[in-house]
């Protein structure tokens, strides 16, 4: 392309649009990616579903029999029920969050350890945690089996018991979860204006009135975020489970996303169609919440919020 | 300069095809293996090297898999990246594989080094459509293993039938010890009771039958074989909360006397051993009787090596199967792993358990391969959850039998 040339035409296509093509050209890798990784299987999932294979041998089309075997099966509403009750249950950790941030939210000397220490859990390894927490729970020589046995005779295998273990499990997995709405709320406490809670400390406000009028509207969007991060995470629940109970004892911890694990890919698991029908299920339920997520997300960021 | 040049790159090339022309004469074997427990892994490097020793062109790459991994990855490199060489078992946990077309057919190199006779014993779970699929190496007795020490203190003699190992049972829970002990977190031992359970009340016939899908979950005689094994789960003779330990902490409770018998694999005595259990006070006896006059047939699992159909060498990796499956290699491989030859004319080592096990096995009526190897992989793990719900709660037994049934009907179709 000569200087020359380009003085006579007008200025070439690609000058002309350079401005609006540049952030497409940035993003194509990205999206490339994105497509191949993550869109392609998610609709190679939804195929699957309608296929019978053992992920040796051939793909037998069967239609909806996968989805109509799955409303039967036992296992799937045992799996269902724990994942709503993962779902209620998790939510405790936004509140809890809170409250531990509140509490920590003061400059006293040393403070920024004990906000380290606090934060540890979410550090560390989610396999760490279970395999923690499991040790914590056995019978024997567990601390919770030995308190248990200590205040009323005999101990109390958690994990062994079909009725506790996901409660169990859902403890262990509060206790990382709790940090990180910890720190999400500490960062927003530091957001919070001081002439806010002067006027309003003017106005006589104090106590569970200040935090309700004055703070919490300012961490909405805290609390946004650690909403949809519990959520995801309540949902997405697989190490632990793995870890601490194999979805036992007799499949009662079971969840969604390790029933998809165990008919799939397993080892004793060769439905790839029956997983894939699962991981559909989780799919839908996933996004219902992620839609409600990116709507009010888009609402607010329209109102200028 | 120049010339120091051109002798520098003359000697150069001389290396470099002296070295290519070494590497051309040897023929590499790829093989997968999941022996990574460090008694089997040693024992598999002494087998490859003793191979390596009688065939010097030929160079074996081993890849160590996690044992536990191992049975994941499986189902990938077969398609992806296929060895020569992988480790496997008997029976119906290689059909899947079979069926898939996933292993090479072997009855050439079985009948060409004569291992329809030597290997007799392990035939039958090699054979799927009149042909073989891979070359067993070794197995290992299951049976009750019992402290004497415990049975000592409370005055217990060991039982000769199922009724004396019940009365026995009563004896040790006043005593405040677990008759029988076993860690159900990874399913696997219930499933090492039931088979012995079924076994003992209704014969290898109808155990096969029953794994093959051929007889109801709700017939009478599955009942029969729960209601004995009620015996000992009801009153609580068994230990308590066994769904949330392994069965490594089971291996414990029998060494600190705390239970007083174990149905485990042969690979078990090594745990026991390494807990502080001695051959004075480790004791091992077949399962006792049940119903009077039943043959009696054994579990006894069986490890393999398969060729893929994807192997690159498969001249090497059939000479290597044959090799495998020599009397001399298997009684040097087995006496490593500690376990039993197949071939039968190798030779046991003189531990007194494996001499038990060699004794026992070889007087077996039948040898079944494991409820997880013989039924298939889906009722396998819907069978031993099953099992596990009944150790737990046995009122809930009329309730499992349906389920169990049901997805017998739906699995065998």
């Amino acid at each position: 392309m000569s200087v020359t040339q380009s003085q006579s035409k007008p200025q070439s296509w690609w000058r002309r649009n350079q401005q609006a093509l540049t952030p497409w050209l940035f993003l194509a890798p990205g999206i490339f990616m994105f497509s191949v990784y993550v869109v392609w299987p998610i609709f190679e999932s939804f195929r699957l579903s309608f296929f019978d294979w053992d992920g040796l041998g051939t793909k037998e089309y069967i239609g909806t029999q996968n989805y109509s075997e799955l409303w039967g099966d036992r296992n799937f509403i045992i799996s269902l029920k724990n994942n709503v009750i993962w779902l209620v249950l998790y939510m405790l950790a936004v509140p809890a969050g809170l409250f531990i941030a509140l509490f920590l939210n003061q400059t006293v000397a040393g403070i920024r350890m004990y906000k380290s220490l606090f934060f540890f859990p979410f550090v560390i390894s989610q396999v760490v945690v279970g395999l923690m927490f499991s040790w914590f729970y056995a019978p024997n020589f567990g601390l919770l089996f030995k308190l248990t046995e200590w205040l009323t005779g005999t101990g109390i295998a958690v994990l062994a018991d079909p009725d506790l273990v996901t409660y169990g499990v859902i403890a262990a997995g509060l206790w990382p979860q709790i940090a990180y709405c910890m720190i999400l709320y500490l960062t927003g406490l530091n957001n919070v204006s001081a002439d806010q809670v002067e006027a309003a400390r003017l106005d006589g406000a104090k106590g569970i009135k200040m935090l309700w009028y004055v703070i919490l509207p300012q961490l909405r969007p805290a609390t946004f975020i650690a909403v949809v991060v519990t959520v995801i995470g309540a949902l997405r629940s697989f190490d632990l489970i793995s870890i601490m109970t194999n979805g036992g004892p007799f499949g009662s911890s079971r969840v969604l996303s390790y029933y998809m694990y165990e008919q799939a890919l397993s080892e004793y698991g060769f439905r790839m169609g029956y997983g894939a029908a699962i991981a559909v299920v989780l799919f839908g339920i996933m996004m219902f919440f992620i839609a409600g997520f990116i709507w009010k997300m888009v609402r607010d960021e329209k109102g200028g919020y | 300069m120049l010339h120091l040049k051109k002798t520098a790159g003359l000697a150069l090339a001389v290396a470099l095809l002296a070295g290519t022309s070494a590497i051309a004469q040897q023929r590499t074997l790829v093989f997968n293996t999941d022996t990574s427990d460090p008694a089997p892994r040693a024992a598999f490097d002494q087998l490859i090297a003793d191979f390596e020793a009688e065939n010097p062109d030929i160079d074996v790459v081993v890849n160590m898999f996690d044992h536990e991994g191992y049975k994941t990855a499986i189902r990938n490199f077969l398609t992806a990246d296929a060895p020569d060489l992988a480790n496997w078992y008997a029976g119906n946990r290689m059909a899947p594989f079979v069926n898939a077309g996933q292993f090479m057919d072997v009855s050439d190199v079985w009948e060409s080094a004569g291992f329809d006779d030597t290997l007799a014993s392990a035939r039958a779970s090699m054979t799927i459509d009149d042909k073989q699929w891979g070359v067993p190496y070794t197995y290992y007795q299951w049976g009750i293993y019992y402290n004497k020490d415990v049975y000592a203190q409370v005055g217990a003699e060991v039982p000769t039938n199922w009724d004396e190992f019940v009365a026995n049972c009563e004896l040790f829970k006043a005593a405040g010890i677990d008759c029988l002990t076993t860690g159900t977190s990874a399913l696997w031992p219930a499933a090492g009771i039931f088979d012995y359970m079924n076994l003992r009340t209704n014969g290898y016939e109808f155990h096969m039958a029953l794994t093959a899908g051929e007889v109801e979950w709700t017939d009478q005689r599955v009942r029969d074989t729960f209601a004995q094994w009620a015996r000992i789960v009801e009153p609580g003779y068994m230990t308590a909360n066994h769904a949330a330990i392994d069965w490594q902490d089971a291996a414990a409770l029998l060494v600190q006397g705390r239970a007083a018998n174990y149905v485990m694999g042969n690979f078990a005595v090594a745990t026991f051993m390494d807990g502080g259990m001695t051959a004075d006070n480790l004791g091992f006896m077949p399962f006792p009787e049940i119903t009077p006059g039943i043959p009696r047939a054994e579990d006894a699992p069986t490890d393999t090596v398969h060729i893929p159909t994807g192997a690159t060498n498969v001249a090497d990796a059939k000479l290597f199967l044959a090799f495998l499956g020599r009397a001399d290699v298997q009684t040097k491989l087995n006496a490593a792993l500690g376990q039993l030859p197949v071939n039968n004319q190798s030779t046991v080592g003189d531990d007194q358990y494996l001499s038990a096990g060699f004794e026992m096995l070889s007087n077996a009526y039948a040898l079944a391969q494991f409820f997880d190897r013989d039924a298939p992989a889906e009722m396998a793990k819907i069978g031993m959850e099953g099992f596990q719900e009944f150790m737990v709660r046995p009122e809930y037994l009329e309730d499992i039998l349906q389920r169990l049934e049901a997805a017998r009907v739906r699995i065998y179709q």
